[in-house]
């Protein structure tokens, strides 16, 4: 049974930025279908008793001090970016607003 | 080509509808470094200096919380009656959008540390409205965008964009209230009134700055309609770029009458983020607004949980400070106010910079008159808040303690605050820089006065006669050879001891 639907996938797609073919959302959909069950096979396993976890040490509260710690300079922190100015990077233009 | 955006009447809209308010203030923390790195969290600087790999979102970079902020985002909930939660995490938030250069922003989704509280709010005519606060959460801060080319400097028909990272991943707190239903006309009052209090708040607590004009506090305003009598709430838009008490009360009250338009008309209101214009008080629409799946949120797998225990948040507890109202209510029994000089004092927004300035030493007559008169005239002529001018009220009350001591005089004092205004630093820095002291040295006053004397032998000859009064024109010469920087009283006398009339 389909847990995902082909218009799913393409949201998705689309929110994730990855140009995907018509071709390859239909081969996708299946695929997708097959990790989706995989996965679910942990809920079979994982009983009331078993907390889900999303980090692998068992800690909490690991915190920094307040404390300023040198950082990149504006000629460092640019070095990397395809295109900068005025000490700031560039960026193509944006179709959307704001967040 | 833009059509005019059409309204209802005021008074229409409330017979006819039931507004629904729910408020999302972003504030930043003051905290000496970033929320997941030890970059400095500083406003302004030049572009892309207070960054690092955290930040700047490199591969193999890690972040580790910072635990000051941590501390004030319990502390804000505890302000605001929260409930803390014994663990919570932090979730990714997925959007592609280069303001943050990791692709995503690292907030608090599904359990956020603070829940479940509320706000007294005062409203102007002293009746209190209890805001409930749905939560709080800890999150961070994006970067700025320029953009540029294009003819407006806004987004749409920008060639490209430049981005500066130092805002990015400075501590931020978001705070969202339960739905505010009930407040009916006075909705944008309550809107105003409660922004004021938790800026109030928060100042009284050192946790930021609270500067709506720098950005240190947004608030979005989210307004939607229901028909009169109806439990159903209408479809909400959410008005960004709020900046000023003023403009959240405008924008709410504007929304109202927008979409009270659309909904007679048969027309449908459109979830949508709209912007603020401050220059004619309207709201313009914005993109549409995404649904929280959109968003992908999943636990950030490079933070562990916290976990505060009851202990540290009993111990912040003991950390919060007199809250501002129970503040204004022992300053009215202290300086013996009535109600209603009480409410003046708390409506032009001076009753805490007063407070805290008579905290700071000054007296409290003097330090009332400074706010109310001299300050205030300053706030509107900038069309700032009173709290948002840039002096401190340390400042003030040192000027004030300077004109006690005669280093000032009334009018050195307010030119000292307007060069800490105009930025040149702290008072006694104005001072020296803009040579602004007194002159009280008794030799550098008396060469000045044996001068005048000496020009005017006539008027010497009337003191000596017992006509003391003649003195005046002495005293005026000397002020005006001092540029007024003299101590008139003093020179008064020195002019008699002189002339031998004493
Ligand atoms: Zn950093």
């Amino acid at each position: 049974m389909s847990q995902i639907s082909r218009d799913e996938l393409a949201h998705l797609a689309k929110l994730a930025r990855l140009g995907v073919s018509e071709a390859e959302l239909d081969t996708f959909v299946g695929q997708l279908d097959v990790i989706l069950d995989s996965v679910a096979k942990v809920g079979e396993v994982a009983g009331d008793d078993i907390p889900p976890m999303s980090h692998a040490a068992n800690l909490t509260n690991v915190f920094r001090s307040d404390e300023i710690r040198p950082g990149l300079s504006q000629q460092e922190a640019l070095s990397g970016a395809p295109a900068a100015e005025d000490g700031r990077f560039c960026v193509p233009r944006i179709l959307g607003e704001e967040q | 080509m833009t059509t005019k955006t059409e309204t209802m009447d005021y008074d229409e809209v409330l017979e006819r509808f039931d507004p629904v308010l729910g408020l999302e203030v972003h504030v930043e923390l003051s905290t000496r470094t970033k929320m997941f790195c030890g970059c400095p969290n500083a406003f302004g600087g030049e572009p892309n200096t207070h960054v690092c790999p955290t930040c700047l979102g490199l591969p193999g970079a890690l972040p580790v919380v910072n635990g000051s902020a941590v501390e004030s985002a319990i502390r804000i909930g505890l302000g605001l009656n929260c409930e803390i939660a014994g663990w919570c995490r932090f979730a990714r938030k997925n959007y592609f959008y280069p303001d943050m250069p990791k692709n995503f922003q690292t907030s608090q989704y599904d359990e956020p540390i603070a829940f479940d509280g509320y706000l007294d709010v005062e409203l102007g005519d002293g009746e209190t409205v209890r805001v409930g606060i749905e939560r709080a959460h800890m999150e961070e801060d994006t970067g700025k965008s320029l953009h540029v080319g294009g003819a407006t400097g806004r987004i749409h028909g920008a060639d490209y964009s430049l981005l500066d990272y130092n805002r990015a991943g400075v501590p931020l707190i978001e705070i969202v209230t339960k739905p505010i239903t009930g407040a009916g006309r006075r909705a944008p009052e309550v809107a105003r009134a409660y922004v004021s209090a938790l800026r109030d708040l928060l100042r009284a607590m050192g946790v930021s700055d609270v500067r709506m004009d720098q950005g240190s506090l947004r608030c979005d305003a989210n307004v939607s309609l229901s028909p009169k009598g109806d439990e159903v709430f209408g479809t909400r838009s959410e008005t960004k770029n709020v900046n000023s008490l003023r403009s959240v009360e405008r924008a709410v009250r504007y929304e109202m009458t927008r979409q009270a338009s659309l909904l007679s008309r048969g027309a449908q209101v459109v979830q949508e983020t709209r912007h603020f214009q401050e220059a004619d008080g309207t709201t313009s629409a914005g993109r549409p607004k995404e649904t929280s799946e959109d968003y992908r949120y999943f636990p950030e797998p490079d933070l562990v949980p916290i976990a505060p225990s009851s202990a540290w948040i009993e111990e912040l507890r003991s950390t919060l400070p007199e809250l501002p109202w129970e503040r204004r209510r022992r300053i009215q029994q202290d300086w013996q106010l009535t109600d209603e000089e009480l409410r003046d004092l708390v409506n032009t927004g001076a009753a805490d910079v007063v407070a805290a300035t008579v905290d700071a030493g000054a007296p409290v007559d003097d330090a009332r008159s400074w706010w109310v008169q001299f300050l205030t005239e300053q706030a509107n002529s900038r069309g700032v808040d009173l709290a948002d001018l840039p002096v401190t009220p340390g400042q003030v009350a040192r000027v004030i303690a300077l004109i006690g001591e005669g280093t000032l005089t009334n009018k050195l004092g307010r030119e000292v605050v307007l060069g800490v205004l105009a930025g040149e630093g702290d008072p006694d820095e104005v001072i020296a820089s803009r040579g602004l002291e007194v002159v009280s040295d008794d030799s550098a006053l008396t060469a000045a006065i044996d001068e005048a004397l000496a020009a005017q032998p006539d008027v010497v000859e009337k003191i000596r006669g017992g006509k003391v009064q003649a003195a005046g024109a002495i005293v005026g010469a000397v002020m005006k050879a001092t540029q007024g920087q003299a101590d008139a009283k003093r020179v008064r006398e020195l002019i008699l001891q002189r002339c031998g009339a004493e």
